[in-house]
């Protein structure tokens, strides 16, 4: 070995060195807290007594919103002492099945999908609200909401987030323009769709592509009409799997999605035909509205999130959106929808107190001042949102006649909801017939 | 690796492979490969460099009739985060996982390299066909028992036998770097024992005579004989622990304490995926240090592979 290579060796060797002191440096970073006196801090004062604590919290909200997140209790975190460790992952289904068995299970977790939570607590691991957190519960939310929470009459969960699958987007200068009014009923959605065919526009457009999950804004649109069609008893059966998924009720419904979708006359707006509505990405469905190429398009109202950059999303601005209307009067105003569930793996008295403390209004209102975020929370401050969407969509969800129903894909065995009605309805919009779809679904349901 | 056939007839049949391998028409086959290769690599590239609107309507290839470069996805990725300059962290993060875990396996894998060619002990063949068979198990199977090893120790039939690992600070750092120990060391055992088996025995005999014991051969004799294998098993096990996503997810979470840079990576889309275009940057960020890695190792690398097969 020669000099210089020696040397290049003690260079080598250094740099771990170098680089574990400069981790930890990093790591020993102090925590700044405010003063838990202070008046700022009175509205955390049930909360305090647990310095030098820590909670853990895992979940599927990454990147910016999960800085919203962090942000919306950072208040509380600082006033109580106790440290909130937020952790996102987009492998957040599997890894968290993965921590649980292994012993190394988050202290509260976010569930988007009821029927994962519910799991874990038919298994024993995740644990029943307290009694307080119960109470805020029951206050909070209706009881749509907590029914997907309860297993065995036991609570385990409180909703966080919200979000509406039933948005159809529009352009309010179209409307205005050309005398449509917003539809409150099936017939009147269907008259303004005709009358823009006889104006040259293509009333709807619509894109199910995205990527390995091609498909799933088409099950949206099955879900809805299921919904309106049969009201919220058949829904659930159907969700449940207690009628078949090719039972007649579900084929009607999505012959009602074929007299829209499938239909040469109405779609896809600013696309092509029909079939394009397979290889449309779903982030760029919409956007022929603003060109109006287009009239409606029906998509969650996380779709505010993706129209470019300098559109207006108000009621006078470039876009806005209208909850679906309804087909049959007697199911009241139905909404499908989506959110999270906090579950809860360990029962110490910090992580209570954080339980608590998230389904307090309070703390719905903290988060909702940040933007881009709403819940269904009853009390929930509407005029802290700021997105004239959000709004919309807490208001459609506190609603006194609003039948809430959850996402009924992400309530399916994933097998179903997240493989083979993706499928089979990208195949449908394909061409394939509607029984055939139906029976290949039906086929592909776990028979345990 | 000698097969017991003569010698000239190996080198005819070496010299024959030399012979095609070397012809036109291979070497038009081996540059066709390696454009078709590179190719979809070079297109991520391109657009790592295009702006967000143009990646997700159009094609790459569209950069060369209708050019428009941008930095932005490049800013998004190092600097995008509310905290500016986070992804320095996770840069730390990547390498305080990744150069124990390495030096680790080369250290642990060339010492039980050693002892399973070289020293008589009863077992000894059994032990290295464990070694051996223990390549097949997927590393998948065994994240739930280790993850509960860790956090909640070994109990046998109720009784406490080792206690959970109740580590804190820069020590949460251990079970990720046990993990990709645990993982790596099968194949390392196996690579050096290849390596260390096919040294010359006369070698060993000369050194025992001089009065020297294991210690002293293998620190005096087979260390320096085996510096391009071990370059290259560094070099394997860099690059396996700098890439992983799976083993930094389950052992050391998607915190900014612990998570290494392909965590973050992976977040980086955003919840609903909409901001997908970053991951064409993040993709080059995360590649300059395994390319570093390999260039400025790689003539060990060949040296490495070839050892053993064109010796004498």
């Amino acid at each position: 070995m020669t000099t210089p290579a020696r040397r290049r060796a003690t260079i080598a060797a250094s740099l771990p060195l170098l680089l574990l002191a400069g981790g930890c440096s990093y790591l020993s970073g102090e925590s700044q807290g405010a003063d838990p006196q202070s008046a700022d801090c009175d509205a955390y004062e049930q909360w305090q007594g647990h310095d030098g604590t820590t909670v853990s919290i895992y979940a599927s909200i990454r990147d910016q919103e999960a800085e919203l997140l962090e942000e919306s209790w950072s208040e509380f975190s600082s006033c109580t002492g106790i440290d909130i460790a937020y952790e996102g992952s987009g492998e957040f289904e599997a890894q968290i099945q993965v921590k649980v068995d292994g012993g190394n299970a988050p202290d509260l977790a976010f569930f988007p999908q009821p029927g994962l939570l519910a799991r874990f607590a038919q298994s024993g691991d995740a644990i029943a609200l307290p009694e307080s957190v119960r109470a805020n519960a029951e206050s909070g939310w209706s009881e749509d909401w907590l029914n997907y929470a309860t297993v065995d009459g036991e609570l385990y969960g409180t909703p966080l987030g919200a979000n509406v699958k039933s948005f159809v987007w529009y352009s309010p200068g179209l409307f205005s323009d050309n005398g449509y009014a917003t539809p409150t009923t099936w017939d009147e959605l269907i008259e303004i769709s005709d009358a823009m065919v006889e104006d040259g526009i293509k009333p709807w457009c619509a894109g199910i592509e995205s990527g390995d999950a091609t498909g799933w804004p088409a099950t949206d649109w099955v879900e809805n009409i299921m919904l309106r069609e049969h009201g919220p008893e058949v829904y659930d059966q159907w969700v449940d799997h207690e009628i078949p998924f090719d039972d007649p009720a579900v084929a009607e419904a999505l012959d009602r999605v074929d007299s829209i979708l499938r239909n040469p006359d109405y779609v896809n707006g600013g696309h092509g035909e029909v079939q394009s509505i397979a290889t449309t990405s779903f982030q760029d469905a919409g956007t022929p509205i603003l060109d109006r190429q287009c009239g409606m398009y029906l998509m969650g109202s996380f779709y505010a999130a993706q129209w470019p950059e300098g559109t207006t999303v108000a009621e006078d601005g470039d876009v806005y959106a209208f909850n679906l209307p309804p087909i049959q009067e007697e199911h009241g105003t139905p909404v499908l929808g989506g959110g999270e569930f906090i579950g809860a793996f360990a029962d110490r008295p910090e992580v209570v107190a954080v339980q608590e403390y998230l389904s307090t209004v309070e703390y719905a209102n903290s988060r909702a001042s940040l933007g881009s975020w709403f819940s269904a929370h009853r009390d929930l401050d509407l005029d802290l949102l700021e997105a004239p969407t959000d709004r919309l969509g807490a208001e459609t969800l506190r609603d006194s006649e609003a039948v809430f129903r959850f996402d009924g894909s992400d309530m399916m065995p994933a097998s179903v909801g997240a493989g083979t009605f993706w499928r089979g309805m990208t195949n449908w919009i394909n061409g394939d017939e509607t029984e055939e779809t139906l029976a290949y679904i039906e086929e592909s349901w776990p028979s345990s | 690796m000698s097969a017991p056939t003569s010698p000239a007839a190996t080198e005819s049949s070496a010299a024959r492979v030399r012979r095609r391998l070397s012809g036109r028409a291979a070497s038009i086959a081996a540059i066709v490969i390696a454009v078709v290769w590179t190719l979809p690599t070079f297109g991520l590239f391109v657009s790592s460099f295009r702006p967000e609107q143009e990646i997700k309507t159009t094609g790459w290839w569209t950069f060369f009739t209708d050019p428009s470069l941008t930095l932005a996805n490049y800013r998004d990725v190092l600097f995008g985060t509310a905290s500016q300059g986070q992804l320095a962290s996770y840069f730390v993060n990547s390498f305080v996982i990744t150069l124990p875990s390495t030096v680790f396996v080369v250290a642990l894998a060339a010492l039980a390299a050693y002892a399973l060619a070289w020293m008589n002990f009863p077992g000894r063949d059994w032990i290295f066909l464990g070694v051996f068979a223990l390549q097949i198990v997927p590393l998948q199977m065994s994240l739930v028992p280790l993850l509960s090893f860790f956090s909640e120790g070994v109990s046998i039939g109720g009784v406490q036998v080792l206690p959970a690992w109740e580590l804190e600070g820069a020590f949460q750092f251990t079970t990720v770097w046990v993990a990709h120990t645990i993982f790596g060391l099968p194949l390392g055992v196996f690579l050096l024992h290849n390596f260390i088996a096919q040294l010359p025995r006369s070698l060993f005999e000369a050194a025992r005579v001089d009065g020297a014991g294991h210690g002293v051969i293998f620190r005096r004799v087979v260390t320096p004989l085996i510096v391009p294998a071990l370059m290259s098993l560094a070099i394997f096990q860099f690059l396996w622990v700098w890439n992983d996503l799976l083993v930094a997810l389950i052992f050391a979470g998607g915190g900014v304490e612990t998570a290494p840079l392909t965590v973050r990576l992976a977040e980086m889309a955003g919840t609903r995926g909409n901001e997908w275009q970053r991951l064409t940057a993040g993709a080059f960020v995360s590649m300059i240090v395994p390319l570093l890695v390999f260039f400025s190792l790689q003539r060990y690398f060949v040296r490495g592979l070839l050892a053993g097969s064109v010796k004498g």
